[in-house]
């Protein structure tokens, strides 16, 4: 029984990756992971080595064992909405971010979401929304969906808001949404509806400008 | 927000596009960067060893030394680093701390010199992480209990202006300061003493007359008793008396804890003088009798283990709450348990509840007199888990309180082994210092010569003295001569040679001085110590207006006497006329004069008198000689005082 649970523990915390050494198929205790090579993710992403250099530095200070699991994440997401409470927007984001769903984000994700993000083209941007909206990923993004995603957001405002939120603030939120974006209106949206009406709308194609600054 | 996540800001920024498509209004401007510097790296040069980050880095906490604009005030700029003359170990500390965003304390440094370092630094040791914190608490507290050790041993050092009153005080709170204070102390201990004995043999039957049963002793001989009682109470009245008179704040003395007691012992006495006749309240009168007991009390005042244990039981107060109130639970509970158990049998001791509270006590102390004992089997079951259990209760909380007694006990052996040290530890300081301060005279007197003689223009003595005084000597010795030549006076050292040179300002044609007793600490004017310390002088040179003249012909009579207090003294004419005061001839003896032969010295007049001082220490080597400066026409003066 013991053997048993040995081993199923080194299974679920070992990742195989590339990059691993065979010291770590020793460790139990510890992840690590060490991400591909900076000629590799300069490939891959639309970000120059110095800016890799830096994300790196910056991601590796927060997780010295090379992966993001979903508490640090939380933790991490958390500490820049001190007011409200971040934790379920997190973990919307912490899934599209994990794009391989093994329940860690290594540097390799975070790196290429961040790549999407800043030095994407609208429509992978707008793609990339789409699947942060679409929790089960099945291509739709139901009311429910939606309605989830919203009282995240409005949960990261925090109780001391004015106006003050009300209950079905985010429900009004979601009628709205739905109206401006379900064309069709059976009650999903797709990602052509949500492409299409986006790229229609002027404040939100600006808005996806904002941050290309930003590193 | 911490400093590492500052670093996941950009990730931020960037996931908030998720918020775009949902929201309904324009989104603000986002601010630029105006000069975005690319991240560099810093070098700290520590004493020598390199430290190097990256300037974001330091620039996450712009609060502090590093991360503010002020280490620019450190850039050398020949090799284009920040130079620091600290210590390069603490500093890893305190840049682990920008890195990391924790600031942890390392167990071999000291506590001050970490705190200093941070101080330096700007950081506030506040922030030191969890994991480091107690340890840190718990050293400082250490190190402010010590220091509170030695301040309070500092404070049996006489000062010279107490009044009667603070001596009086100073006498009763430290006995061994005097031998008044001593006899007093013994004196007082052994009337406690007598009135306790008294107190406990006055119950003592003594002796019976046949007829009737056995009286107490304090019956038979009631006047003896009550004399040997007025005797101690006035005593203690007495001391009360003074004591509060001595107070420096008499109401906090009245509040203190052994006031109250000394209050308690000998009120019952006057209690009973006043009510003697009263029937009534006799009863009452003979339960005050009782507090007399607490003239025992008294004796914490003698005895060092007593204070501690009564400062121990202060501090586990909380232990000892505990303990009492567990007990208490647990008696409540064992008590209704036997009560009900032995309620079915018959002549059971175990009358109500609050009688089985007898029994418990008396169980779970394991005391077990045995007046109460449970007959049924439930009642004898319950019986042992009672003692069983009374056991464990009583021990959990006494090696709290032991080893909180443990730990003042020592800490106060600490202390009075330091205090014996100290004497020894001191003893060798100053003989090094005054082989500094030796050094430094000579020096000073070369600074102040060289001076002089700029006014005469003598090169010889000038090349033999100028030889390695450093700029900063020299420039101390001119900042105090300045300091002298604008108060009118000049300084005089004493030290353990007992060798005083006093070199008078080259303009000034008086002498005047007051000497300082201070040997430790030259350059302070801490007035005299008591006799037996050294000598102190008030040095208030009196001159007549006729000594104006110039000085070959003034003779200038002074005493020197060894006097406890510093006058002040006025400007332009001094008093000096404690300073018996010879100045020396104008011939100029050799610079090499040794100061023990006064005979040697070419002086006109024929008294010098000498000062006695007591200063058992052994005479260090004095430096060479002691000079003076030919008088004409400069009206410099220097007199030696020697004092042997």
């Amino acid at each position: 029984g013991l053997l048993l649970g040995a081993a199923t523990l080194k299974n679920t915390l070992l990742e195989k990756d590339a990059g691993d050494s065979v010291e770590d198929e020793l460790e139990l205790s510890a992840v690590r992971h060490r991400p591909e090579g900076l000629e590799q993710l300069e490939a891959q992403t639309r970000f120059s080595r110095k800016e890799l250099q830096i994300l790196y530095r910056g991601f590796k200070n927060e997780c010295p064992s090379g992966v993001v699991n979903e508490e640090t994440f939380k933790d991490i997401y958390s500490q820049f909405f001190p007011q409200g409470d971040a934790s379920t927007y997190a973990h919307f984001l912490f899934n599209a971010f994990d794009t391989d769903h093994n329940g860690s984000v290594s540097f390799e994700d975070f790196v290429m979401g961040l790549s999407i993000l800043l030095r994407g083209t609208i429509q992978e941007k707008l793609n990339w929304a789409f699947n942060l909206y679409d929790i089960n990923k099945d291509g739709y993004i139901t009311k429910e969906e939606m309605l989830d995603i919203m009282k995240a957001i409005y949960d990261m405002m925090g109780k001391c808001t004015y106006p003050v939120l009300k209950e079905e603030t985010p429900r009004q939120h979601v009628e709205v949404f739905f109206q401006k974006m379900d064309k069709n209106k059976d009650g999903v949206v797709t990602i052509d509806e949500f492409i299409d009406c986006c790229q229609n709308d002027e404040n939100i194609m600006r808005s996806m400008h904002l941050f290309e600054n930003v590193l | 927000m911490a400093a590492g996540v500052a670093a996941w800001l950009p990730f931020a920024r960037a996931a908030a596009i998720g918020w775009m498509p949902v929201a309904n209004l324009p989104m603000p401007v986002a601010p630029t960067e105006k000069n975005k510097r690319q991240d560099e790296l810093i070098i700290l040069n520590v004493s020598g060893r390199r430290f190097e980050t990256w300037r974001n880095t330091l620039d996450r906490y712009p609060d502090t030394l590093l991360g503010s604009s002020e280490k620019e005030f450190f850039y050398n700029e020949e090799t284009k680093e920040y130079f620091f003359d600290r210590d390069p170990d603490v500093f890893r500390s305190i840049l682990n701390f920008y890195r990391t965003g924790k600031l942890h304390y390392p167990r071999y440094e000291c506590i001050s010199s970490y705190e200093e370092e941070l101080a330096f630094f700007g950081i506030i040791p506040e922030i030191i992480g969890d994991c480091c914190y107690e340890e840190y608490k718990d050293r400082k507290r250490e190190n402010a209990e010590r220091l509170m050790d030695d301040q309070e041993d500092n404070k049996d050092a006489k000062l010279p202006n107490m009044t009667f009153r603070e001596t009086m005080w100073r006498a009763f709170e430290n006995p061994h300061t005097s031998t008044m204070a001593l006899v007093f102390y013994y004196v007082t201990g052994f009337f406690i003493a007598v009135s306790v004995i008294t107190n406990v043999v006055e119950t003592v039957p003594c002796g019976s007359s046949p007829n009737q049963k056995e009286v107490p002793c304090g019956e038979r001989y009631t006047v003896a008793f009550f004399c040997m009682d007025t005797a101690c109470v006035m005593i203690f009245t007495v001391e009360y008396l003074m004591r509060l008179f001595a107070a420096p704040s008499r109401y906090r003395f009245m509040r203190s804890v052994m006031s109250i007691i000394d209050v308690v012992a000998i009120l019952p006495y006057y209690i009973g003088l006043v009510m003697t006749d009263n029937e009534d309240v006799s009863g009452a009168f003979v339960t005050l009798r009782v507090f007399r007991v607490f003239r025992i009390f008294k004796f914490s005042r003698h005895s060092q283990g007593l204070r501690i244990l009564g400062y121990t039981l202060k501090s586990c107060a909380s232990e000892l709450g505990f303990l009492l109130f567990s007990l208490t639970m647990a008696i409540i509970i064992f008590a209704t348990v036997m009560f009900y158990a032995e309620k079915g049998s018959s002549s059971s001791k175990f009358t109500s509840i609050p009688a089985s509270f007898w029994y418990t006590i008396v169980t779970m102390t394991t005391l077990g007199y045995g007046d109460m004992v449970p007959k049924t089997i439930a009642g004898k079951i319950f019986g042992s888990i009672c003692s069983l259990s009374g056991v464990l209760v009583i021990a959990l909380p006494v090696p709290v309180i032991v080893s909180n007694f443990s730990r003042i006990y020592h800490q106060n052996q600490r202390a009075d082994k330091r205090r014996a040290q100290k004497k020894a530890r001191l003893a060798r300081i100053r003989i090094t210092k005054t082989e500094g301060s030796n050094a430094f005279l000579h020096s000073k007197r070369n600074g102040l010569f060289n001076e002089a003689l700029e006014f005469t223009n003598s090169t010889e003595e000038e090349q033999r003295l100028s030889k390695s005084t450093s700029l900063l000597e020299s420039q101390h010795h001119h900042l105090l001569h300045c300091l002298e030549k604008t108060t009118y006076k000049c300084h005089i050292f004493f030290y353990d040679s007992l060798f005083v040179f006093l070199p008078l300002p080259a303009s000034l044609s008086l002498s005047c001085f007051y000497l300082e007793a201070g040997l430790q600490n030259y350059p302070s004017r801490s007035p005299s110590l008591s006799s037996q310390d050294g000598v102190t002088g008030t040095c208030c040179s009196r001159r007549s207006k006729k000594h104006h003249t110039p000085l070959p012909n003034a003779s200038a009579p002074a005493h020197m006497q060894p006097l406890t207090h510093t006058h002040t003294h006025q400007q332009g004419l001094q008093e000096l006329s404690t300073i018996h005061i010879q100045p020396l001839s104008t011939s100029r003896s050799s610079l090499n004069m040794r100061v023990d032969d006064p005979a040697s010295l070419n002086c006109q007049s024929s008294q010098i008198t000498t000062a006695i001082i007591s200063i058992p220490t052994p005479p260090v080597t004095t430096p060479e000689g002691d000079a003076h400066l030919p008088a004409a026409p400069t009206h410099q003066n220097v007199v030696k005082v020697s004092a042997l």
